[in-house]
């Protein structure tokens, strides 16, 4: 069996061309330097699902051509604006974009979780969502007269990646309060984690930690990555580099300026 | 007391609107509406609950990013802010997209949690930075989130109102039309007519929307505005000189 605890490329090799991939939005915990290296290795044909919204990660592989399609409920750059290599990609209709609403995601992941096919959903009918999804099918509520419900199908990821603060050497994986992260952990059918370090002993033991802690029977691989966020907002442990986001908004409005932003950021790598 | 700043002022008026909440949400980048939140909970003792997301201190849910939408569902959360690229006469709001869906002459980040939360947040405050024809449509090009549902879909919430920097819009759910509530100080009803691409009810003499009370604006100044601009640089610096620390 191979260790989980793993270099950076060895842990991303779990992320193979044309598989379903979901991610956290800022808030989250976003693997940033796991998907540097996915870039660097030339990643192609993935199906991104934001579990709900996604920031400069979604924009880079849109940008980087390692998109096939994306789920998602919003791609936007912090407060700066629509992630320009987003824009570009629709407004030349060369992405799939299956556009949705976040707690649409969300039920579709507990449907997942759950083992279930689809989850009901309130709200959502007489949005035009409706017309660009015709995978999501409203139906009378069986237990009620005239009350139309809508039903999201389960969506199954073939991996979860993510970025959390630890892991102990068995691959348990504390995650704190982002328990977005144990959803997507637990629909997934692998889950590739980096972490700030890797801390001795078994996190299970102890209940205060245990509560917080994905246990590793779900996670294929672990990777440290210091400040592996970078440049987006860690929880509370790393603000956001704005400056660096405003930079990226500047560069990739255009083409040469988004090759060179994965020049200068993604294919040399950051120094430390 | 100096006189309130434009921002100061459209605080006060979601202050008015948020009166009574049990549980005000509000999204990110949204520093008008947290301070108004925020003055609502200081003058209620603590009340109402207020969820910020990118604070850790702030943000009441711990069982992940779900957990707003199923408290939302349940109807704990009473008040949200939301707002739209274009928004339309009939309180439709669109988030995704100006043209033809497939292929867009300008595409928006998306529709959030919009589609779900205006139908069950009771209150939900409609805020638009940008009041001008290209913004506040006759109809929108693509529809989010509806601002009205026939009477047999589920819906316990929707739009209450429409701040702009130019007035303030309550909307009439009868109707499905916004009306005219207030103009703001420096600004005229042609003003508002110009640049307002729906029509709209108003009433025969427009009142002027009322300054805040010296009380309120002190007690926003005085008291608030520190964790204000810790949680929004740019806007405390801008609306109360409050300057960064410098990155060490």
């Amino acid at each position: 069996m191979a260790e989980i605890i793993r270099p950076l490329d060895a842990a991303v090799a779990v992320v193979e061309d044309g598989m379903s991939v979901v991610v956290p939005p800022d808030y989250g915990g976003v693997a940033m330097e796991a998907t540097r290296a996915l870039i660097r290795r030339g990643v192609k044909g993935l199906h991104l699902l934001t579990l709900p919204a996604s920031s400069l990660q979604a924009d880079l592989l849109i940008g980087a051509g390692a998109l096939a399609s994306i789920e998602t409920s919003a791609v936007a750059i912090g407060e700066l604006g629509t992630g320009p290599r987003f824009a570009a990609a629709a407004t030349a209709g060369t992405l799939t974009i299956k556009d949705a609403t976040c707690p649409a995601l969300h039920a579709a992941l507990q449907a997942a979780e759950k083992g279930v096919p689809f989850m009901p959903l309130r709200g959502v009918i007489g949005s035009d969502l409706l017309k660009v999804r015709p995978d999501w099918k409203v139906v009378d509520n069986p237990f009620a007269e005239n009350d139309p419900v809508l039903l999201v199908p389960a969506i199954q990821p073939d991996v979860a990646v993510f970025h959390a603060p630890f892991a102990d050497r068995h691959g348990n994986v504390w995650v704190g309060r982002r328990r977005e992260l144990f959803a997507m952990a637990h629909a997934s059918a692998k889950t590739v984690v980096t972490v700030e370090e890797i801390r001795d002993g078994n996190l299970l033991e102890d209940d205060t930690l245990a509560s917080a802690t994905l246990a590793s029977f779900y996670i294929e691989a672990v990777a440290v990555a210091r400040n592996g966020t970078w440049p987006l907002r860690f929880g509370d442990l790393a603000a956001e580099d704005t400056a660096h986001l405003q930079e990226y908004m500047r560069l990739a409005q255009t083409d040469d300026g988004f090759r060179q932003y994965l020049d200068r950021y993604v294919y040399q790598r950051r120094a430390a | 007391m100096p006189e309130a700043k434009p921002e100061e002022l459209l605080i006060d008026v979601v202050l008015r609107l948020i009166s009574g909440a049990k549980h005000i949400a509000v999204g990110a980048n949204s520093p008008i509406p947290a301070a108004a939140a925020f003055l609502a909970q200081h003058l209620g003792n603590g009340r109402p609950h207020v969820s910020l997301q990118q604070s850790a201190k702030h943000n009441l849910f711990t069982d992940g990013g779900r957990e707003l939408f199923d408290a939302a569902g349940q109807g704990r959360i009473d008040v949200f802010f939301l707002s739209g690229a274009q928004i339309d006469g009939q309180g439709n709001i669109n988030l995704v997209a100006v043209g033809d869906y497939a292929r867009p002459k300008a595409r928006f980040p998306g529709s959030f949690g919009s589609a779900y939360l205006y139908f069950v947040v009771p209150r939900v405050i409609l805020f638009r930075t940008e009041h001008s024809r290209r913004t506040l449509v006759p109809k929108v090009d693509f529809i989010s989130a509806p601002g009205a549902s026939p009477p047999h879909v589920y819906r316990r919430g929707g739009p209450i109102a429409l701040v702009t920097p130019l007035c303030h819009f309550t909307f009439d759910k009868g109707r499905s039309r916004f009306r005219l509530e207030s103009v703001h100080p420096g600004h005229t009803i042609e003003e508002v007519l110009d640049n307002t691409g729906f029509e709209f009810d108003r009433p025969a003499a427009v009142p002027v929307t009322p300054a805040p009370a010296p009380a309120t604006l002190r007690l926003l100044r005085e008291t608030l505005a520190p964790e204000l601009a810790a949680l929004y640089p740019q806007f405390g610096a801008r609306v109360f000189g409050i300057v960064p620390r410098a990155a060490e």
